[in-house]
C-alpha cells in the first residue's frame, strides 16, 4: 500500500463527526450565505416546475409503487434484464461488493489493453472508490462533467449529487484551471472556463480506450440503459470509446419503457426544475464491432431489502432535490457529510454501509421533514433518520452527554413532581448561574446564540394562579 | 503445471467466482423480498389537452430549454439551414433527401468534431419538455449530434406527442440498437450555478418545424 492509499484507509475508518466539519463550513459565513441561498433557488425551481405539471402527487405515488414492486420482484427483473441485455450484445457481469466491482472493470480495461479511460458521472463507483482503484494500477482515469473534473483536479469527493462542485467558488475554480489548463490567471467567467474545460476534453474523449459511465435506469423488459445528462459527456464517452462499461446498483432497474415516462417527468424537475434534462439516451445494442459491459453491482442492498425499517431508500433515483431543500445540508455543505451522496439521502445510506464510521450523520437534520415532502419517489426520509438514530443509540454511537442526558430527562418527565421542581431548579439556575457556566463547552446551542430569556414561573404556575382569580 | 494450463485454470476459477456472485446475490435479493406489491397502471396522469396546441406549446418548451425554433416549408429545410449558418464550412445530415454532405457510421471522430452543423430527421417531438426523439439511423453515427458545432433537428409538426408518458409507449416498438431525447442544446450550470450554453456537445440546438 502506499501512503496515499494508506491515508485514504485510514480516513476511511475515521469517525466522521458531522458537527466539526459543518463547522469548518460554517467559518466562513459569506460561502455559506450563498450556498444557502443558491440552493435554496433550486428548490424554488423544482417547486415551479413541479407546479406546472397536473397529477404531479399522482405521479410521485407512481413513481414510488413502481418502485416498490420492482423491489419487490427484484430478482426476477434482474433475471430478465440480464437475458435481454445479453441477447442485445452487452455483457452482464455481477459484482457482490465494492471489491468485486472493482476488480472486474479493471480486468475489463486490461483485457483490452486500456490505458486511457473517461468517465461520466456515476455515484456508484463513487461509492465503490473506483478512481483511487484504478490510478494506483496505472489507468488514468479523467471524469468529464464539469463539476466532478473540478472536483477531480482539486483532489477532493463531489459534495452534491447534482452539482459536484457547488462548494466551490468561480475565483477557485479560475486559478484551478489557470494552472491545470494554461487559462488567463484572472479569467473567471463561467462561460470562459467551461469553454477551456470543453477544449481540453474534446482531445480526451477522442483518445479514450474506455469509457465508464453509470445508469439512470435500466429496463427490465428491453435490456436497455438510460442515461441522463446536461452535457453530452456520458455520450461522447460511451459512443467514442470502442469499449462502454456501464456500472449500477441492482436497485436502477425498472419493469418496462412505459414506466420510464413517470420518471423521467419527476427526475429533472426534482433535480434543477427543468422538464427534461438535455440529453435522454436509450442504449439497447453496442454498435457492430464494440463492447457493451454492464456491471450489476449488490454492494448492501440485498441486505437493506431485507430491513422493512430502511429499504425504501433503495427507491430513490439521485435527484438531489433533498439536499437543495435540507435547511442543515444548505448550512453545513456536502463534504460535513464525508459520505457520497452527502445530504438527507446519504445520512440514510451511509449508516446502513458502516454504522461505526457515519453513526452521526443521521443526527444532521432538525427531522423537519421536508426532505420527505419533496422526494419524487415519497422515501420517508425523516422517519428513516429518525430510526437511524435509534439504532446508533442502541448500539452505542451517541456520546456519553447525550446517552445520560436522556436518560436523566427520561426518570424527571416521567413523574409530574419531579417535571415541576426540575423546571423550578432550572429557571433559578439560569437565573442566577454565572455566564461562564451557563455557556459552558457543554452548551453546544448557546455557542453561536444567547439563550432565551427566562420566564419567572412555568405555565402550570400560571395557570393555577389565573384559576385562582376567578 | 505449465503456465497455460495454470491460466486456464485460474480463469475456470475466476469464472466460477463470478457465477457464484450471480447466483449469490439473485439468492440474497430473493431472501430479502419484501411482501409482493401489485404494479400500478400507468393512468391518470398523461396530458389531455387537445392536438391544436401542441404545436405551440412544443415550440415554447423547446424555446425554454435554449433551442431555436422555425417553422418552414417541407421542402426547404436546405434552404432554411443554409440561411441559419451563413459562414458555416460543413454542414452534414445523413438523410439522402437533403443536398449536405453525406454523414455516415464510418466517419472519422476527428472529422466529425470539426463538423460545422449536423441536421437530423428527428422522430417525433414531446410538446411538455421540447425534447426531439432522435433514432441512431438519423444520426450517421451515434457521437455525430454530440461531436458537431451545432445541431440542427428537422420535425414534422404533426408528430408531436403531448408527453413522456406518449412519448416512453414508441420506446415498446423502438428496435434500434440506440436513441436520445434531446432537449436543447447542451448545457452545464457547474460553475456557481451560472448557465453555460455549449458544454460537451452542440453549442446551439436548432429544431426545423415542417
Amino acid at each position: 500500500m502506499n501512503d496515499g492509499a494508506r491515508l485514504a484507509a485510514a480516513d476511511r475508518s475515521a469517525r466522521v463527526r458531522h458537527a466539526d466539519r459543518a463547522a469548518r463550513f460554517v467559518a466562513d459565513a459569506g460561502q455559506t450565505d450563498w450556498h444557502d441561498a443558491v440552493l435554496w433557488r433550486i428548490r424554488g425551481k423544482r417547486d415551479a416546475a413541479a407546479g406546472r405539471v397536473e397529477g404531479w402527487e399522482r405521479l410521485r405515488a407512481l413513481a414510488s409503487e413502481i418502485k416498490e414492486h420492482t423491489l419487490s420482484r427484484l430478482d426476477e427483473y434482474l433475471a430478465a434484464f440480464e437475458e435481454a441485455a445479453t441477447a442485445n450484445g452487452a455483457q452482464v457481469h455481477w459484482a457482490a461488493d465494492a471489491d468485486a466491482h472493482n476488480r472486474i472493470v479493471r480486468d475489463v480495461l486490461r483485457a483490452r489493453g486500456v490505458r486511457r479511460v473517461v468517465k461520466s458521472k456515476s455515484m456508484l463507483t463513487e461509492e465503490c472508490g473506483l478512481n483511487p482503484y484504478l490510478e494506483a494500477r496505472g489507468f488514468e482515469v479523467v471524469d468529464t462533467d464539469l463539476g466532478e473534473r473540478i472536483v477531480q483536479l482539486r483532489e477532493e469527493p463531489p459534495s452534491h449529487l447534482v452539482a459536484p462542485a457547488i462548494h466551490v467558488r468561480k475565483e477557485e475554480i479560475a486559478a484551478l484551471f489557470h494552472e491545470k489548463l494554461g487559462t488567463p490567471a484572472d479569467a473567471d467567467d463561467p462561460r470562459l472556463l467551461a469553454a477551456a474545460m470543453r477544449e481540453d476534453l474534446r482531445a480526451r474523449f477522442l483518445a479514450a480506450d474506455a469509457a465508464i459511465t453509470g445508469v439512470n435506469f435500466a429496463v427490465a423488459s428491453t435490456g436497455a440503459l438510460v442515461l441522463v445528462t446536461n452535457e453530452g459527456n456520458a455520450d461522447l464517452g460511451a459512443h467514442l470509446a470502442p469499449a462502454h462499461i456501464a456500472c449500477m446498483g441492482i436497485e436502477k432497474l425498472i419493469p418496462k419503457p412505459e414506466h420510464l415516462g413517470v420518471f423521467l417527468r419527476l427526475l429533472a424537475r426534482s433535480a434543477t426544475g427543468q422538464p427534461l434534462s438535455v440529453y435522454t439516451s436509450y442504449f439497447c445494442r453496442p454498435p457492430p464491432g464494440r463492447e457493451l459491459h454492464i456491471v450489476l453491482v449488490d454492494n448492501g442492498r440485498s441486505r437493506r431489502l431485507a430491513q422493512p425499517d430502511f429499504r425504501a431508500a433503495l427507491k430513490c433515483i439521485r435527484c438531489g432535490a433533498c439536499l437543495n431543500t435540507c435547511p442543515v445540508y444548505r448550512r453545513s455543505g456536502g463534504h460535513s457529510y464525508g459520505a457520497t451522496p452527502s445530504g438527507p439521502i446519504g445520512a440514510i445510506l451511509a449508516p446502513g454501509m458502516d454504522m461505526k464510521r457515519y453513526a452521526s450523520l443521521p443526527f444532521a437534520s432538525s427531522l423537519c421533514g421536508s426532505c420527505s415532502d419533496v422526494c419524487p419517489v415519497k422515501i420517508d426520509i425523516h422517519a428513516q433518520l429518525h430510526r437511524w438514530r435509534q439504532v446508533a443509540a442502541r448500539e452505542g454511537y451517541v456520546a456519553w452527554p447525550k446517552r445520560w442526558g436522556m436518560r436523566v430527562a427520561g426518570w424527571i418527565v416521567r413523574s409530574p413532581r419531579r417535571y415541576r421542581l426540575a423546571g423550578r431548579l432550572a429557571r433559578a439556575w439560569l437565573r442566577h448561574a454565572p455566564r461562564r457556566l451557563r455557556y459552558g463547552s457543554w452548551n453546544a446551542w448557546g455557542r453561536a446564540r444567547e439563550l432565551p430569556r427566562v420566564p419567572d414561573r412555568s405555565f402550570g404556575e400560571w395557570y393555577a394562579a389565573e384559576r385562582g382569580k376567578k | 503445471m505449465n503456465r497455460k494450463r495454470r491460466q486456464n485454470a485460474l480463469g475456470r476459477a475466476e469464472h466460477r467466482t463470478r457465477n457464484g456472485a450471480r447466483a449469490a446475490i439473485l439468492e440474497a435479493v430473493r431472501r430479502a423480498r419484501p411482501r409482493a406489491a401489485p404494479l400500478p397502471l400507468v393512468a391518470g396522469v398523461q396530458d389531455t389537452a387537445g392536438d391544436a396546441e401542441l404545436v405551440a406549446r412544443f415550440m415554447a418548451s423547446a424555446q425554454a430549454a435554449s433551442a431555436t425554433v422555425r417553422m418552414v416549408e417541407a421542402g426547404s429545410v436546405e434552404a432554411a439551414v443554409r440561411e441559419a449558418f451563413p459562414g458555416a464550412a460543413s454542414i452534414a445530415s445523413a438523410t439522402p433527401a437533403w443536398s449536405f454532405e453525406q454523414a455516415n457510421p464510418a466517419d472519422e471522430a476527428s472529422a466529425l468534431a470539426r463538423l460545422d452543423v449536423l441536421v437530423c430527421p428527428g422522430a417525433f417531438g414531446v410538446a411538455e419538455n421540447g425534447a426531439v426523439w432522435l433514432a441512431e439511423s438519423g444520426m450517421g453515427s451515434r457521437a455525430a449530434p454530440f461531436l458537431a458545432q451545432h445541431l440542427v433537428l428537422a420535425l414534422d409538426r404533426s408528430a408531436i406527442v403531448p408527453d413522456m408518458h406518449a412519448a416512453c409507449d414508441r420506446l415498446k416498438t423502438f428496435g434500434e440498437g440506440y436513441g436520445a431525447f434531446v432537449a436543447g442544446p447542451s448545457k452545464t450550470a457547474d460553475i456557481e450555478q451560472t448557465l453555460v450554453i455549449g458544454a460537451h456537445g452542440p453549442r446551439s440546438l436548432t429544431v426545423l418545424l415542417t
